[in-house]
Parts: C-alpha cells; structure tokens; sequence
C-alpha cells in the first residue's frame, strides 16, 4: 500500500499569549514580570490521507483548522508531533515540497495588488521555476476552467471578492500543485460564484489527482466535494469518517415525513412536530426511538408515505460543536 | 493524471535565479509606474531633507569665506545632490515593512512560496530603483542649477561609484532586514530601529559629511556598517579618494554584506520557528 500523502501523527500546536488583568497597576506589574498563558491551538492530532482524496476539515472558529493547515503547509512550526506531506516535512520548507503544494486562503491577498494578474502569473513562473510551455498550457487551461479570460488583464485591484478570488486560486495552481490546503476558497462569495469554485475544485481534483484537504464553514462546499471529514474541535479530532457516517455519529433525532391520508391529526404524542401542512407532516424523534415511533404510525393511522431523514448536515455540524471542550 | 511539477526539468540554479530576479524586478517596476503622481510627490518629499543641510552648509561655507574645513560650496552641493540619489538607493525593506508584512498576512503568503524572502526582498526594491533613479534625474538637473555642484568624477570613480551604491544597497538590507527579525519577537521592533536610523544619521555621513565630524568619530566610524551605506558611495563620486581607498572602500562593504548576510540567516532561522500568522 502506497504511503498516505499527508501523514500526521500527534501533531500539537502551542501559543504562548501574554496576558494581564485591565488597569495601570496590572500594567506596571507586567513591565517587570510578563504573564503569559500556553493556549493548546491543535492538540495530539492524528490521522492519514491518500493520493487524492478531498477531506472537509471542519470546525468552529478557534478550533485549530487553520492552525493545522498552516503547519502542514510549512507556516507555523508545530510544537510537537510529527507531520509529513508527500514525504516532506513541512516545517523544513524545503523547495521541492513547496513546490508540490498550495495554499489558498480565502481572506487573503497574494498576488500582486497593483498590475494585473497576468504580470502576477509571470512572477510566480519564475519563483516556481517552470519551463515557459508548461506555465503557458497550465495557464490557458485554468483560466478556461475559471472563465477568468477577461479579469486576469485588469489590475487585481480593480477585482470584485469572486472575480479576486478565482484569479488567485489560477495563481496558486499554476505549477500543478498535487495537495492543495484550501482554507474558506468560498468565504464571503455569492452562491453563484461558490458553486463555480466548488466545481473548479472538484474538476481539478479529478483532472489532475491532487489531494486536497479543505477547511469551509458552507456545508454546501464540503457536500459537494468531500466523502470523507474530520471534525476538529478545541484542538482536538472528534470525529475522523464518511460525510455520511458523521450523522449516525452525533445526529440526535432524525426526521420522520409522513403522508395522511387524512390530514389534520395531531401526531404530537410521537415526537416534535416541526412541520405541518395538511396532511404532509414532519416529526423529529430521537435517534433511537425512530424504528418504533415509525412503526406505531404506520400501525395506528393511515399512511399513504413515509420517509425517514437524517438531519441537515448544519444542524449536525451544529451539534458536534455545541460539546464542550474535554477536560 | 498530471505530471508532478517537482519533477519536470527545471532551467539550471543560476539562471532561474536570474529569471527570477529580472522578473521580480519588471514586477516592482510596473507596480511602481502605476503611480506616477505619488512617486513625484515621494521625490519631492525625500530631496527636502538634503536641501536643508545643504542650504545650511552653504551659507555656513558663504559666511566661512566660500569653504568649511576645505569643503567648499559647490563640494557641498555635489555632496547632496549625489546623496538624494544615494538615498534613494540604499533605501530597503526595514523593521517597519517587516511589521507590516506581518501583521497584514503578506509573510504568510511569500512563505508558501519556495525562495528565499531575502532574494525577493532585494530583487523587487532593486525593480524599484530603476523607477527611482528615472524620476531623480530632472530632479538632479533642477538642484545642479540652483546650486552648481563642482563635480569632475574620473572613470574609476563613476564606475566605484555605480558598485558602491548596490553595495550600499547590500548592507543596508541585510541590517535593516536582521533589525526587522525583531518583530518575530516583540511588536515593538520599531523603537531598536529608530535607535539604528539614529546612529547611522550621525555615523554615516547622511547628516554632515564625516570629514566634518570630530577625528575620534570618523574613526569609529570606519569600524561600522553606517559609513559604507552613505559616506563612501558619496565620496567615492565626489571626494578625491585615491584607487587604493576606492578599492578597499568596496572590500569594507563586502566584508559588511558577509557579516549583515550571516546575522540576518541566522536571525531568520531563529524568528521563522516563531512565526504565528495569527489571523492571516
């Protein structure tokens, strides 16, 4: 079995930030004696990922997504733990990893503000050393894929957030990258433009077999494009699997859909209604009561349809995070 | 299936080095020209301070009988109008871009990239040079009418002259860029910085030519970096310094390159394990 791309074995991340009680006295104090407080940003995290697999990296604000993109990336130098990408170790910064690599993050600039992207592209054909027939192919294909043909001549200045963020991702991939690290590619775009990103990401991935590890807070992102996902809170992974399995994990309820044949009943007695039009109802019961409030509907009315759904994968996200942090 | 870039040929060290540079330079220098107005008024701007001194000096000399210490004025007037040209050559990213560059996220995006940040920093301010020295020549013909520099440099000396301004260009960065690791550890990198511009003001030759500073601080000053950044490029054009000050001149700036590129290395080597990129 070939290595795993990206390999991370107890991978931790600690910051020291200084700290101090508010007022002039406290200040003082802190001119002789600074106090500072270790915040466990990623915390003995775990876990391997193959040739070209695309994984939803998930979790709140704070949680340490970024924080472990940016040490698998060569950014931050991990406090300890072992992480391998490609069979480099990021942190060394070696050349020939950063140029198997990508990193966009979507709140970020990296081309060149002022010229246009075009005169950006030059300069990274340069910095990543590629021959002038490969630059140009990989060039004209990715701002084919992105439609970008008409943006890439205007100063990136003069670009719109979706128009300045698809001209990037062409900057990041022109040297062919095979993992991609992708924090929020679609944060603060138009659906629009989200979905043209997502399906640049997926065509990308399947074109080129890179692997891409994804971080987005749009579920709609991480359904489209991932099979697998790992959840990371408080530093730590809490969950490590299939998209689908991540339901069966922390979903409490499911929702049961039911057509009447005669509507208007009262179906509280079996779980909470939170929908009811005529005789269409939806009735969320916790996760193990399902089988048996499903067959007493069936055996105690007139069911003409009966559907069982696992929760939307928000309102599941949304209940990984609500767990509070292990002591 | 692509073909993994990392393995396809890439044109030899040197000369992608090369590319790289002349392609980080076309860089800076169209990024620069897309701001002709303000690049007038930074000019403008940075020639107020030599006109002061030398507007000062002049008279100092006038009143003196037309020289100080064997200065004369139109000595004076060379002496600044070469050194609004030296000025803007040695001028480098130092400790306040570095705190910008962190703070804004813009390291976080240099260091996904594989070169290394001091070729770029030189490559792209050098870009910028050449948009500089085009905008400081009508500048120089308006100051040499108003102030009649006597200027007769020999060949030796304009070409020690074009090394000497790179070279000065060379130790500033590298000091200025060690100075700007600072702020991997403190966010207050600016107050060692203001200390640095101080010493160098006194020391180098940017504020009063050395020769009229006291004996024991021309000494001192041959024994530090500031001196090689100003008052020796400046010289070596206007002053009548022999070959062999000339030539040893340029070795003092060598040995000041070396010494600025190992602290800044080993500044480097230390600060980016410290690196955080919180919030970028």
């Amino acid at each position: 079995m070939p290595d795993p791309v990206v390999h991370v074995a107890e991978l931790t991340k600690i910051y020291k930030v200084p700290e101090r009680e508010a007022g002039l006295r406290a200040a003082a104090k802190a001119l002789f004696k600074r106090q500072t407080r270790d915040v466990r940003a990623v915390e003995a995290i775990s876990f391997d990922i193959e040739a070209g697999e695309v994984v939803g990296f998930l979790g709140p604000n704070g949680a340490g997504k970024t924080t472990t993109l940016k040490m698998l990336a060569g950014l931050l130098y991990p406090t300890s733990g072992d992480a391998r990408v490609l069979g480099h170790i990021p942190s060394k910064r070696e050349r020939e990893y950063l140029r198997r690599m990508t990193m966009v993050m979507g709140n970020r600039n990296q081309l060149q503000w002022d010229i246009p992207a075009l005169d950006s592209f030059e300069l990274n054909r340069a910095i990543y050393r590629l021959q002038r027939d490969d630059y140009l192919a990989m060039r004209d294909e990715l701002i084919e894929l992105l439609d970008v043909g008409d943006l890439v001549r205007k100063p990136v200045r003069n670009l719109s957030l979706g128009e300045r963020m698809k001209v990037e991702i062409v900057g990041a991939l022109l040297h062919r990258p095979q993992v991609l690290f992708l924090d929020e590619p679609t944060i603060g775009l138009d659906v629009t433009m989200q979905k043209r990103i997502r399906t640049f990401i997926d065509v990308y991935n399947r074109r080129h077999g890179a692997t891409v590890l994804l971080t987005s807070h749009y579920m709609a992102d991480v359904e489209a494009l991932c099979k697998r996902v790992i959840v990371i809170h408080h530093g730590r992974i809490l969950f490590d699997g299939a998209l689908a399995a991540l339901a069966d994990e922390f979903a409490a309820y499911k929702t049961i859909g039911v057509v009447l044949e005669n509507g208007g009943i009262p179906l509280d007695a079996y779980g909470e209604v939170v929908h009811n039009e005529g005789d269409r109802v939806s009735i969320r019961v916790p996760k193990t009561e399902t089988s048996r409030v499903a067959a007493r509907l069936l055996a105690e009315h007139e069911v003409l349809d009966l559907t069982i759904e696992e929760p939307p994968i928000e309102d599941v996200i949304e209940s990984v995070f609500a767990q509070p942090a292990a002591q | 299936m692509s073909v993994d870039v990392a393995r396809l040929p890439e044109a030899g060290r040197w000369r992608s080095l090369y590319d790289f540079y002349l392609t980080t330079m076309r860089t800076a220098i169209a990024s620069q020209l897309q701001y002709r107005v303000t690049n007038y008024f930074y000019m403008l701007g940075m020639i107020a301070e030599p006109v002061v001194y030398l507007v000062v000096w002049t008279t100092i000399a006038k009143d003196q009988g037309g020289a100080v210490n064997g200065i004369t004025t139109g000595e004076f007037a060379a002496y600044y109008i070469v050194w609004t040209l030296v000025r803007n050559m040695n001028i480098v990213f130092g400790a306040p871009f570095w705190e910008w560059r962190i703070r804004e996220g813009r390291l976080a995006g240099d260091l996904l990239k594989p070169m290394y940040i001091l070729h770029y920093d030189l490559a792209y301010f050098a870009g910028w040079k050449f948009v500089v020295v085009v905008l400081w020549l009508p500048i120089a013909f308006g100051l040499s009418a108003v102030f009649h520099p006597t200027l007769s440099p020999t060949p030796l000396e304009i070409v020690v002259f074009i090394c000497a301004i790179w070279g000065a260009y060379l130790v500033r960065s590298m000091f200025q860029g060690t100075i700007g690791m600072l702020n991997f550890w403190t966010t207050r990198g600016a107050a060692v910085f203001d200390l640095y511009m101080a010493t160098e003001m006194l020391l180098s030759g940017r504020l009063v030519p050395l020769q009229l500073m006291p004996e024991w601080v021309q000494t001192l000053a041959n024994f530090l970096p500031f001196k090689w950044t100003f008052g020796f490029p400046i010289e070596s054009l206007v002053g009548n310094l022999s070959t062999r000050d000339l030539l040893l001149g340029l070795c003092a700036q060598a040995l000041w390159i070396g010494i600025g590129l190992v602290l800044f290395k080993v500044a480097w080597s230390s600060a980016i394990k410290r690196f955080v990129s919180v919030g970028n």
